[in-house]
């Protein structure tokens, strides 16, 4: 289908940007890459009757390192993530995640900032921002407040920002090296929604987490911190002990069941993906089969 | 605002003014006022890459764009792809080995393999596979396609050696 008739506006600046959302509150989107927002309005699903078109806006581009704190631009491509020697080298794990976002001619277009203010809960930014302790900089016609990625996320498609406000920006510590990272998902198909996923980091000494942050998607309505990582914190990892974890982190999934798996199926996967992450994140093969149960 | 609005923009290297509604996708800016048809719609929600063309040398969903936001930028579609000669030996590999039957997606199909020949020039079979994962066809099984784009990279590599 086609979308249903609206206004255009170009936003020549931030600031016109946040004067149009102002005078238009609810009845208006933002348009960033749109590759989320122009198949929800083409299916109907969405009319609103403004778009704010962000997506010739400067200041909003580019990836910077300012002291120990990578600040990546909302309108960061997923391409550009891909591309970003900053992101390779401080954040590798969001180069990790994009090349599972759709397709090339997806990527080339579609925007870190409008995936994240999108919170569609199978998506991978989500959790790999809140994995990375990020913080969003949300910017208001008041002005400037920062939101944890933690508290971020509110539902399906619900977030923190409220209709007045846009999001400029993601700062998070430069952590790249003395971190490591697993990320890895379940779809039907490369590029397809993800069934469900994780995305981690780790800090590990001698053999052992001394930290270990684990983001699951496409498992819940928001990405999930897992509290079972804590279960496998300065501990030596055995397989009773990843057992446990693995059960501890069933207990914390409230997954939906649709077309592509059922919440067991989804707990299931969960599962398996932990097992494989401490595994892998430990070089640890004898870890994966979870033979101890 | 809901009114028309003028862009200006490239299409096929010819500068262009136009006057457009704001809800009119770039697919059907360029299929129904440009009459360049090789662009297809199919899906119009971006999952099936019928309408695959190139904005700014970088392929993008053409149903996913608006004519609005093409202001200023430089469009290539299949027809400024095909006259330039770009694609002909792609085009001639998909002939031979039958990469087509309908035709539907071949639009798509041929500038999203160009795009993965230019920045990759002997990709493997796995990678061919997946920078047409957005793309799909429903005649061919796939695997004549996977063959057309290995075989026009091979020879690519072949002639440049």
């Amino acid at each position: 289908m086609k979308a249903a008739a609206f206004a255009y506006a170009r936003a020549t600046s931030v600031v016109n940007a946040l004067e149009l959302l102002a005078a238009h509150g609810d009845k208006a989107k933002v348009l960033s890459g749109g590759q989320s927002l122009m198949p929800a309005m083409n299916l109907r699903l969405l009319s609103p009757d403004l778009l704010v078109d962000i997506g010739g806006l400067a200041e909003l581009q580019g990836v910077a390192v300012k002291g120990g704190t990578l600040v990546i631009g909302a309108l960061t491509r997923h391409v550009d993530l891909l591309r970003s020697a900053e992101v390779a080298l401080h954040a590798p794990l969001l180069r990790e995640a994009a090349a599972h976002i759709a397709h090339p001619a997806i990527r080339n277009r579609g925007t870190l900032g409008g995936s994240l203010a999108h919170a569609d809960p199978a998506s991978e930014l989500p959790a790999c921002i809140a994995v990375l302790d990020a913080t969003i900089v949300v910017r208001a016609p008041s002005g400037e407040r920062r939101i944890a990625a933690t508290e971020f996320f509110k539902g399906i498609y619900e977030t923190a920002l409220l209709p007045q406000e846009l999001l400029v920006a993601v700062e998070m510590p430069a952590r790249g090296k003395g971190s490591a990272f697993f990320f890895q998902e379940y779809a039907r198909r490369h590029g397809d929604y993800a069934i469900a996923g994780l995305a981690a980091r780790a800090t590990i000494d001698d053999g052992r987490f001394s930290d270990l942050r684990l983001g699951f998607f496409a498992v819940g309505d928001r990405p999930l911190l897992a509290a079972a990582a804590s279960k496998l914190t300065n501990v030596s990892v055995t397989p009773t002990v990843l057992a446990d974890a693995a059960a501890t982190l069933v207990d914390e999934l409230d997954p939906q069941g649709d077309q592509q798996a059922s919440p067991a199926m989804r707990r299931h996967l969960a599962q398996v993906l932990l097992r494989r992450c401490v595994a892998a994140l430990l070089a640890r093969p004898d870890l994966e089969t979870g033979a101890a149960q | 605002m809901i009114a028309p609005m003028p862009v200006s923009l490239l299409i096929n290297g010819e500068p262009m003014d136009a006057v457009v509604l704001p809800r009119l996708s770039l697919a059907d800016f360029l299929r129904e006022n440009l009459k360049l048809t090789g662009t297809h719609v199919g899906c119009e929600h971006g999952v099936c890459g019928a309408c695959t063309i190139r904005v700014d040398g970088e392929i993008v969903r053409s149903c996913l764009m608006l004519a609005v936001q093409a202001h200023g930028a430089s469009i290539e579609t299949i027809e400024g792809l095909s006259d330039s000669g770009e694609v002909a030996d792609l085009q001639a590999a998909f002939r031979q080995r039958n990469a087509l039957q309908c035709g539907y997606c071949t639009p798509g199909m041929l500038i999203t393999a160009q795009d993965l020949l230019k920045q990759s020039p002997v990709p493997d079979r796995a990678a061919i596979r997946q920078h047409l994962s957005g793309n799909y066809c429903r005649c061919t099984g796939y695997q004549a396609i996977v063959d057309a784009v290995e075989a026009t990279a091979k020879a690519r590599a072949g002639r440049s050696a």
